[in-house]
């Protein structure tokens, strides 16, 4: 595959990853137990399951904990196919080759024996093996749960109220706003080409045509850049970002709060 | 009556590629312009001398009777202040947003002047109201069609209730729908005590949106005068590329005469 060929696709790649953050956006607004929670409690309670996933050293809790993240899916209307397909398998896949040595080289009680008993399979490298798919697996779908039930705009506010730097927040924000723009200016300047070219061009004149590309965009992303910042100045901005913090715990919140905390907790202690 | 914008002689370069000329243009305080002009003119650079984004090259700015200079926006006082008074809304809607949702774009104007949040939260809210966006206020920007993006971006500065509002080419791109509920809008506002500043090249909608005409060509003023005049005044129009010559036969004679977009329809004796 050409260098130009490869950029095109990435360009397209990112577009479909695009595409399908916007369908995350519409999980976020189905009714469902995440969903009716404050994004802060949100954010904290997940991130302390996910915290005791990779605390605990027993496989049986974090199986326990990954029957929790199925039980939160179907409880927040999370599609389990969508799950598998998007999380557990391609997590499978490459934990599986990063795990796979581990079966071989841990030291413990063979349980098989191969190439003559120079080669074992042991019972300690099963279980060490096993241990890192499941807590992959188990904190990697924790956190696809929080980014499928809650918006991007939810979660960044959500940051805010943890007092970190405003302006690493508004980064985010406009990084996660301007993206989206740039990558369909990209997808267009890329459809428009294609629309103009006949056959299959040598490879030097498509690596010249992508560096010209690329140029173009980084002029466009300049520019826009200067006019986003003219807005900014137009409307008061002095240097200092000012946010609103919309949230209000009710009381079903601090239950929420409380039960995964408690949760993670109780993993964290079981799990020693 | 004193005019709240007094501009003389002003010049301004991008990279020494001059974007206006020697212009000189007064306009008074409740006064509704419209800026006429070609692609290149020179409308969108002088709304942001106006906005004070930028400062002229030469010449001079005054506002409500103060020397606009950049040593003057470095005094918070002056410049918040002005900030509240002035309001530009941007050609291209997607520079203006740049929050993650429609409610936080809205208030991004009114928490940056330090109004109080209780005050930023019901303000919004009306302004939301007022243009029928209510029910997109937790949508991120990219999700939203061109014309709502477009109202977005005027409430965003709506909100401020502004003295005066900086127009750039607010109906260009939307369909006809839209551009209507655009030109309502600013004709409401034409009846208020606020000065309207809109850059166009839309003949079409002049006379619904503006009291005066300032065409510029070059970056230079070409002339200023009431929307009827202006108008009619095919030679101006045509040399400021506003219309274009219309070559057409009837029978075997063919003849030119200007182009011109002002009404649904357009008639001329042969």
């Amino acid at each position: 595959m050409s260098r130009g060929t490869v950029v095109r696709s990435t360009v397209m790649g990112f577009a479909r990853a695009l595409a399908r953050a916007l369908i995350s956006e519409d999980i976020a607004r189905r009714r469902g137990l995440l969903q009716s929670l404050d994004p802060r409690v949100r954010l904290v309670g997940l991130f302390s399951l996910v915290l005791a996933v990779t605390l605990s050293r027993r496989l049986w809790v974090v199986g326990v904990l990954f029957v929790v993240a199925l039980a939160v899916a179907v409880l927040s209307n999370v599609s389990l196919a969508i799950l598998a397909k998007r999380v557990w398998l391609v997590v499978f896949v490459f934990t599986s080759a990063i795990a796979f040595p581990a079966i071989f080289l841990t030291p413990g009680t063979p349980v098989a024996t191969f190439a003559g008993g120079a080669v074992h399979i042991t019972e300690q490298g099963l279980t060490t093996s096993g241990l890192l798919i499941a807590r992959v697996e188990t904190a990697v779908t924790f956190t696809t749960l929080l980014i499928l039930c809650t918006a991007w705009a939810q979660v960044l506010k959500a940051l805010r109220s943890f007092r970190l730097p405003q302006e690493a927040i508004a980064m985010l924000a406009m990084t996660h706003r301007y993206i989206f723009l740039l990558t369909e200016t990209a997808t267009q300047v890329f459809e428009s080409r294609e629309s103009r070219t006949v056959g299959v061009l040598p490879a030097a004149e498509q690596r010249r045509i992508t560096a010209a590309t690329a140029g173009v965009l980084l002029s466009k992303s300049i520019d826009l850049s200067n006019d986003v910042y003219l807005a900014m100045q137009s409307r008061g901005f002095r240097g200092e970002i000012r946010t609103l913090s919309e949230f209000h715990m009710q009381s079903w919140d601090y239950v929420g709060l409380l039960a995964f905390l408690l949760a993670g907790g109780a993993a964290v202690w079981m799990g020693r | 009556m004193a005019p709240i914008f007094d501009l003389r002689d002003v010049c301004f370069e991008y990279e020494r590629i001059p974007a206006l000329r020697g212009l000189s243009l007064q306009i008074a305080a409740g006064e509704s312009v419209a800026l006429l002009g070609a692609n290149g003119s020179g409308k969108s650079t002088l709304l942001r001398l106006l906005d004070a984004l930028c400062f002229p090259s030469q010449g001079t700015i005054d506002f409500g009777g103060q020397r606009l200079s950049q040593e003057l926006f470095q005094k918070d006082g002056f410049a918040l202040g002005f900030r509240r008074r002035v309001a530009l809304v941007f050609q291209n809607p997607d520079v203006q947003l740049f929050n993650p949702t429609v409610f936080d774009e809205v208030a991004f104007g009114p928490l940056q002047l330090q109004w109080p949040k209780e005050k930023v939260v019901s303000q919004v809210a009306a302004t939301l109201e007022l243009m029928s966006l209510a029910h997109l206020r937790d949508r991120p920007p990219y999700r939203l069609s061109g014309g709502e993006k477009k109202r977005v971006a005027l409430a965003s500065v709506i909100v401020l209730d502004p003295e005066v509002l900086l127009l750039d080419e607010p109906t260009s791109t939307l369909d006809p729908r839209s551009q209507s509920q655009i030109i309502d809008l600013i004709q409401e506002w034409k009846g208020s005590s606020k000065t309207i500043i809109t850059a166009t090249h839309q003949l079409e909608i002049v006379e619904d949106i503006a009291s005066r005409v300032a065409v510029l060509e070059e970056g230079k003023l070409a002339a200023s005068d009431s929307p009827a005049e202006i108008l009619s005044n095919h030679e101006l129009l045509l040399r400021a590329n506003l219309v274009h010559a219309h070559r057409h036969s009837h029978g075997t004679v063919t003849h030119s005469h200007p182009h011109l977009h002002a009404h649904s329809k357009h008639e001329h004796e042969h």
